[in-house]
């Protein structure tokens, strides 16, 4: 889901990236301003505003008791939503969740999850019976591009940041919610032959195709997606993982730890 | 985490390689009604793909005036899996019909039939990991066999990650207990067109994983490849084709 661009800021925006440079002047890699603002929702158990340039993304966590998963009885459960709310951009539309808010939601969880990021054996109450289970949702409120690493980054800032509310259902004492690693996604897209990181909502609507790399702390990759109607080279695909690696290694280090 | 093994002396559970695919089976022009359509086995894995257009777009406000659009539907069969599926889409089928649209779209050459649209529509019959691949590679059939142009075939296949070793085409055993699987689609140039990974993998691994799957997908392009060839090889220019190969 593109908005729509016209051919001259088209035209211009290639001829830019021809001379190696982008609109806002940053270099191909670099990644928009980041700023993190967390628990600021008092009624969520942890929350995350996440500014990326002039994207704004909101995460909040919710926690509550509720039924393990049959196959795995003594773990706790990760639910992930994302709402691509009208207020945040012309083209989002009231309504259930369309194919680009699944897809968002299910990246970022895949993240969470395969990274081992949160401690799901640790949130066990009653084995086979009651775990608790931890909501994810993520509320976009200014899509001005990338919402998928600021939403990731989002949910992953408002993890560290989570309180088990054990008290508030008897169940023992409030707890830190238990976070092992700091899964980071970053998007790159391709245009052209170039490979543009963190792109903003006009590189979004010229690319041809986007992927994301999802890396955990000790650089392992935990995820990844290709998406948009567009082809990548090996090559780009080698080029896009090696730089999301330092890319990640940067953020978690400036903003997470 | 499940302490089975999977890999013995260089050998899984089913008998293959790690680098060997499951047998496959395609046949194209299964469906009377559909333009084109091809049934694919890949392991236990059955699925049939039906194609139908370049056609007019309903609801109509979803055209394009420069190109086809395209659709994909992704949809299990309640009867696919071991625990019957509740029918209908999921989250999961929505994002697989997404992924599985953009990896065909960069082939099709949509500006030929503006203000239309080609739906694809791939049915799981069953499922035994792979379901999206196998999918992948019985719509592109399908699509040659409407006759719909495009600038080649994709090929689709996963790599995956049991006991620590990078394999091809994991079954369901091997992607439940794994540690990853990484499914990809990609043009008989090397164009990349799906790529999804979880799990976890190192940077080499991610490599090893690419390489061994882009063998897989050569394989499977030179199945699709010939299947179509056999089933048209009755009209002549594609004979002379096929004999120069």
């Amino acid at each position: 889901m593109s908005s729509v661009i016209s051919e001259i800021r088209k035209d211009y925006l290639y001829n830019l990236l021809l001379r190696g440079e982008r609109a806002d002047g940053r270099s191909f890699t670099q990644y928009r301003p980041i700023e993190i603002e967390r628990n600021i929702i008092k009624k969520a158990e942890g929350s995350a505003l996440v500014r990326l340039g002039k994207t704004q993304v909101m995460v909040g966590i919710k926690i509550q008791p509720g039924e393990p998963f049959p196959d795995a009885p003594n773990r706790g459960v990760i639910v992930t939503n994302a709402e691509l709310v009208p207020l945040a951009s012309p083209i989002f539309e009231p309504g259930p969740p369309n194919e680009y808010g699944i897809e968002l939601a299910r990246v970022v969880d895949r993240g969470v999850r395969e990274s081992g990021a949160v401690d799901l054996d640790a949130l066990c109450i009653v084995p086979g019976e009651k775990v608790w289970v931890i909501f994810i949702d993520i509320h976009i409120l200014d899509d001005c591009g990338n919402i998928m690493d600021a939403s990731s980054l989002g949910a992953i800032a408002a993890l560290l940041g989570s309180t088990v509310p054990a008290s508030r259902f008897g169940l023992g004492d409030d707890f830190q919610l238990p976070v092992r690693d700091i899964p980071i996604a970053t998007t790159a897209v391709e245009f052209g032959d170039v490979v543009l990181f963190d792109p903003d909502i006009d590189e979004e609507a010229i690319a041809d195709a986007k992927l994301t790399v999802i890396t955990k702390a000790d650089g392992t990759i935990c995820g990844m997606q290709k998406s948009g109607p567009g082809m990548l080279s090996e090559e780009q695909v080698y080029r896009i993982v090696d730089i999301a690696c330092e890319n990640a290694k940067e953020i978690r280090e400036k903003f997470l730890e | 985490m499940d302490e089975r093994v999977f890999i013995k002396d260089g050998i899984r559970l089913d008998g293959r390689r790690f680098d060997e695919l499951r047998p496959i089976k395609m046949e194209v022009g299964v469906l009377k009604r559909a333009d084109g359509s091809c049934y694919m086995e890949m392991g236990d894995n059955k699925v049939i793909a039906a194609v139908y257009g370049p056609r007019e777009v309903h609801p109509r406000h979803l055209q394009e005036v420069n190109r086809a659009i395209i659709r994909y539907r992704y949809n299990m069969a309640s009867f696919s899996v071991e625990e019957r599926r509740r029918p209908g889409p999921d989250r999961r089928s929505y994002e697989l019909s997404k992924v599985s649209r953009e990896a065909l779209e960069p082939v099709i050459l949509t500006s030929y039939f503006p203000k239309s649209v080609i739906d694809i529509f791939v049915e799981v019959l069953q499922a035994d990991a792979g379901t999206r691949t196998a999918g992948i590679n019985a719509a592109s059939v399908a699509l040659a066999d409407a006759g719909i142009p495009m600038r080649s075939l994709v090929s689709s296949c996963a790599a995956g990650k049991v006991d620590g070793q990078i394999v091809l085409d994991p079954m369901k055993d091997e992607d439940n207990f794994g540690q990853a699987d990484m499914p990809i689609a990609i043009t008989p140039t090397g164009e990349i067109t799906l790529l999804q990974m979880d799990g976890m993998m190192t940077r080499d691994e991610f490599r090893q994983a690419i390489e061994l799957a882009k063998k897989g997908c050569q394989e499977i392009y030179r199945i699709q490849r010939k299947v179509l060839i056999d089933r048209y090889s009755q009209f002549e220019d594609l004979q002379d084709e096929g004999s120069r190969r």
